[in-house]
């Protein structure tokens, strides 16, 4: 492996880990979106700066960037307060009249000038390395020590305020009693986010900012309950995704960003799929097994109903019982083949009898 | 160029009308369809299938080889098709909301088409990958035969709606009432999803992915503002969209370098911004309005039934009183005078004075009228009655 | 009765069962209700009250039993019932009028593509005229008040001139007006033979309105007629420890006139008063 080949590597492992912290607020808090809106609108923040500083590597691109996104949020949540348009068209409002703006002011203005939109979306991580500063004298790509900064910031951020969030995210209510400002720790989080889009963007491009926002902390979502846990899971699948996509990228020949963003969609569908209790198989042989489980105590307590009684001999026949509860034979077959096989009931003569088990269960079951 | 020259673009330049023509159809379409996505509250599913398009059309290309705006247009609606189902499996079966799942198929499907062209072109590099068409559109290169695959496609889809309207128009209202009716929903669903995705892989080669979602959305945000009938909104939307779209071609075709795509964009947002300022009943200005006159009306009353508490104190309803006793009465809520005026105006009260003021007999009467429950007005309690509730102790005898 | 077998019932439910994902939300439910009877559904939150009227309309997936409505599966007897959901279900800013959202009472009667027309129009003016709004016909649904909502919901089940009729709870947050037009509504129809079943509230209220009651906590408890069921016993079966009982004035006989339950947040309210 050559020297560019693991910086590009680290860029991406940075920028990934840096989108994969804050993400994990933004899908706790139904705001996945608001990933998609600011790392458009933020190039309108970066333009602008770029009219007042004219020059492509001032901090104060950062600041206005991060202006423009917290200024997204602020104008999607004055549109909904209004009432006149209904949850997410407020976004869908916002985001593409503002990003429209920078477009026509780029090409309008500033022409010929290094600010190219399509690089904007789709950024080129093959290219980080070829930027170079030297900081704290050490000499590297600068995309590294933008977004190195970055993720310190997200760090320092989430350590320090993480009681805040946590309490403002699961209960915005509790917090404002506690005396924590929910609106405060709002903000605090889509300024977090704006950063992390602009330094993002410039090396991955916003479209893949969305990805590395949203999809590594969803899937950590499908795996625990555990902030604490969801956090490490989330900047881990992100980070692995940004390795395992520069991988793909290069066996592929194909665009790097594409790839990365591919793979994380990938480990989400494992994870979608086979995740333990909350992944749809999982979920799917839990149904199936419920449905037998179910169906079982269903048939037992109908016959603890007739046990006892003159009827029971008439009522607990396996034809009659198909006609009163109304499943196919086949279905009723299964289910006394599966009661069988747990001991629960037993036959004897055309009639179903309950087994001292069979009995026990329907009682639980009934008190449930 | 004056305006009437660029108008008179539309019927003399070739390039401009077919321009016109293919955005006026992704405005007419978008506009219509985007109404029902935005009243079904599924505003981003624009966003989210515009993106998760891209695949598609590299998928098409590579099966068929071919690049012809029928095939592309399918392999487009297909993919978003695609998409829009996992997010609805996602949402449906776990625990992942709603947002995320927009965003995960969004990006993902986005970058997998990202990777697939650029492993098709054996570039990496993004930027040569002439994905800026699809980005934001070239609605300058459209050819009449893309304005009529958008025409028979979108005119197919608006065809489909009219045809299901009733339906639709249940389905968005109230879906479980629908189902009790015997309508199968989930079917209509999918439908009503179906053609949204045709609007959207319409309008690609126009406006381009990112601003695609506008398209959508605006239109019929902007129309809801205006009117209280679904037909009139989805009209009204078809309209603003092709307003926007015409609009947003003859603006860019003035200025050099600008792309028609975010010009539309802007444009259709200026109509939304409009319409939810000045919108009468609903928009903001109109409703600022109302609630100035409702408090200016609040604040007067007020005043005189102040001055009217005032008076039942000195057993004498002319007594004049200063405008600063009124206003420690008001707890120094301004606008005492232009109160005291507009109740002058009104031939209610009079200026005594440079400083004092008191009722006249018609001021007296509508006072009693307005500020008494009961009967007699002399000990002042009625009025306290009128008057916010906060005096009652002043007035007490 | 459009030559209804008077003597089957209006609604019986077998053996009806309804989970979700895990766990049971009704289990194994039976009730065989007389046509021509009001039915009240009570039990405390979460007791699958809605389940069960949405389960027997098939909007729900059952998981067992069955549902027969005047002897035949629901979807063979679609036309004989109405179904009024809870009024909070809907967008009340949707772009509409009351006498479109009327209209719709008559969607299924029309059946595809068919759009409504003049006499759909009359009928749904019909409708409204019996619960007094006709004079709001052309007024957007989100200029209405609560009760004036629930009476337009319940003008849509009425044009659709049913025999059977499923509502949820229409008594919920509306005005006094409106709670004494829905009750002589109800007693309009029953007059007229039909049969209406009621996810409802307020215990006090049973007695006085409803000839039936189903007691229902994901079981049910009890159904039969007031007189018989809507005993302090089966309350607490039905609501557990969470019923408080409250003097009986003059020693409550079953029927229960005399109990007062406070069951609910609504029931409290006049309890306390």
């Amino acid at each position: 492996m050559t020297v560019t080949q693991l910086e590009i590597q680290l860029v991406a492992l940075v920028v990934a880990v840096a989108c994969a912290l804050p993400g994990v607020f933004l899908v706790l808090r139904r705001m996945a979106m608001m990933s998609d809106a600011i790392s458009h609108t933020v190039l309108l923040g970066i333009v602008i700066g770029f009219f007042l500083t004219r020059s492509l590597d001032s901090p104060l691109l950062v600041l206005g960037a991060a202006a423009m996104g917290v200024l997204t949020v602020s104008l999607v949540e004055l549109l909904n307060r209004t009432g006149l348009v209904k949850e997410d068209a407020a976004i869908g409002l916002v985001f593409p009249a503002l990003f429209s703006i920078a477009v026509i002011l780029i090409s309008r203005f500033a022409r010929g000038v290094h600010l190219d939109v399509d690089a904007v979306l789709l950024g080129e991580l093959a290219f980080a390395p070829f930027d170079r500063i030297t900081f704290l004298g050490v000499d590297m790509p600068k995309s590294l020590a933008v977004m190195g900064g970055i993720l310190v910031i997200n760090i320092v951020f989430i350590v320090l305020f993480y009681k805040e969030l946590k309490l403002s995210t699961f209960d915005a209510g509790l917090a404002a009693a506690f005396g924590f400002s929910p609106a405060l720790i709002h903000y605090g989080l889509m300024t977090l986010v704006s950063i992390t889009a602009v330094g993002a963007f410039d090396a991955v491009g916003s479209i893949l900012v969305v990805a590395l926002m949203v999809t590594p902390a969803a899937t950590a979502y499908l795996l625990t309950d555990d902030l604490r846990r969801m956090l490490l899971l989330s900047a881990l699948i992100g980070g692995l995704s940004a390795v395992g996509g520069y991988w793909l990228a290069r066996t592929l020949d194909a665009n790097i960003a594409g790839s990365i963003a591919t793979v994380t969609g990938l480990v989400f569908l494992a994870v979608l799929l086979f995740a333990p209790s909350r992944g749809l198989v999982a979920i799917a042989s839990r149904r199936r097994r419920q449905r037998w489980e179910f169906a079982q105590a269903m048939l037992l307590i109908h016959l603890l109903h007739h046990e006892s009684k003159p009827e029971a001999t008439l009522e607990n026949r396996t034809d009659h019982l198909l006609e009163h509860i109304r499943w196919s034979p086949s279905f009723a077959e299964q289910v006394i083949r599966y009661g069988e096989r747990h001991g629960t009931l037993r036959r004897r003569a055309g009639t179903l009898l309950l087994t001292d088990s069979g009995r026990t269960l329907a009682r639980s079951s009934m008190i449930e | 160029m004056t305006l009437f020259d660029l108008l008179q673009s539309i019927f003399t330049d070739y390039t401009i009308r077919t321009v016109a023509l293919g955005t006026l159809t992704l405005g007419v379409v978008s506009g219509a369809l985007g109404t029902f996505a935005v009243l079904r509250k599924q505003a981003l599913m624009g966003d989210a299938m515009s993106h998760a398009a891209l695949p598609g059309v590299v998928l098409a290309f590579m099966l068929t080889g071919q690049k012809s705006p029928a095939v592309l247009t399918l392999g487009a609606a297909l993919a978003g098709l695609a998409g829009v189902l996992l997010i609805v499996v996602i949402t449906r079966y776990t625990r992942v909301k709603q947002d995320s799942s927009l965003g995960i198929i969004l990006s993902v499907f986005f970058g997998f088409g990202l990777m697939l062209l650029t492993f098709l072109q054996r570039n990496p590099d993004a930027r040569q990958a002439g994905l800026n068409s699809f980005l934001f559109g070239q609605a300058a290169t459209l050819l009449t035969r893309d304005v009529v695959v958008m025409a028979l496609f979108g005119g197919a889809a608006l065809l489909l709606m009219l045809l299901f309207w009733k339906e639709f128009k249940l389905l968005s209202f109230d879906r479980d009432y629908g189902a009790s009716l015997g309508f199968p929903m989930q079917y209509l669903e999918l439908l009503i999803t179906s053609l949204l995705v045709v609007a959207i892989a319409i309008g690609l080669q126009a406006v381009g992915v990112v601003l695609m979602s506008a398209m959508v959305v605006a239109p019929a945000a902007a129309a809801r503002q205006w009117t209280n009938r679904l037909g009139i909104m989805v009209v009204l939307a078809a309209l603003f969209g092709a307003m926007a779209g015409v609009g947003g071609t003859l603006l860019s075709s003035m200025g050099a370098g600008l792309s028609t795509g975010p010009v539309i964009v802007l444009a259709v947002s200026v109509i939304t911004t409009a319409s939810l300022l000045f919108a009468p009943s609903r928009g903001l200005v109109w409703r600022w309005v109302q609630q100035q006159r409702n408090r200016r009306r609040l604040r007067t009353d007020q005043v005189l039934g102040n001055l009217y508490t005032l008076a039942g104190q000195h057993d004498d309803l002319d007594h004049p009183h200063t405008e600063e006793a009124l206003r420690i009465m008001g707890e120094g809520a301004r606008g005492v005078s232009a109160s005291l005026a507009a109740l002058a105006e009104r031939g209610l009260v009079r200026r005594v004075d440079a400083t004092r003021w008191a009722l006249t007999p018609a001021g007296v009467t509508v006072a009693r009228e307005k500020f008494d429950t009961g009967d007699a007005a002399s000990t002042g309690d009625g009025a306290a009655g009128g008057n916010a509730g906060t005096h009652t102790e002043a007035v007490q005898p | 009765m459009n030559g209804i077998d008077t003597e089957t019932c209006a609604v019986e439910v077998t053996d009806l069962t309804v989970a979700y994902a895990n766990k049971p939300v009704l289990w194994d439910v039976d009730l065989a209700l007389p046509g021509g009877t009001l039915m009240a559904i009570v039990g405390p939150n979460g007791a699958g009250k809605t389940t069960l009227i949405k389960a027997i309309l098939g909007l729900l997936p059952i998981a067992a039993g069955q549902v027969l409505i005047y002897g035949k599966p629901y979807t063979d007897q679609r036309k004989l019932v109405a179904y009024v959901p809870q009024r909070g279900s809907v967008d009340w800013d949707f772009p509409t009028s009351v006498l479109d959202v009327v209209t719709m009472g008559r969607y299924g009667a029309l059946g595809w593509f068919k759009r409504p027309g003049k006499d759909d129009q009359a009928l749904a003016m019909d409708a409204l005229a019996k619960v007094g709004m006709d004079h709001l016909a052309d007024r957007q649904i989100s200029q209405l008040s609560g009760g004036q909502q629930q009476r337009t919901f319940l003008a849509r089940a009425l044009v659709q001139d049913a025999d059977v009729y499923f509502m949820d709870e229409p008594f919920q947050g509306v005005d006094a007006t409106t709670e004494r037009a829905i009750v002589a509504l109800l007693q309009e129809l029953r007059a007229a033979g039909k049969t209406v079943i009621v996810v409802h509230h307020d215990l006090q209220t049973v007695p006085e309105y409803f000839d039936w009651v189903m007691l229902l906590n994901v079981r049910r408890i009890a159904a039969g007629p007031v007189a018989d069921v809507f005993t302090e016993a089966n309350l607490r079966k039905t609501y557990g420890g969470r019923v408080a009982f409250m003097g009986k004035n003059g020693g409550a006989g079953p029927g229960a006139a005399g109990v007062q339950a406070v069951a609910t947040p609504e029931a409290g309210r006049t309890g306390g008063g």
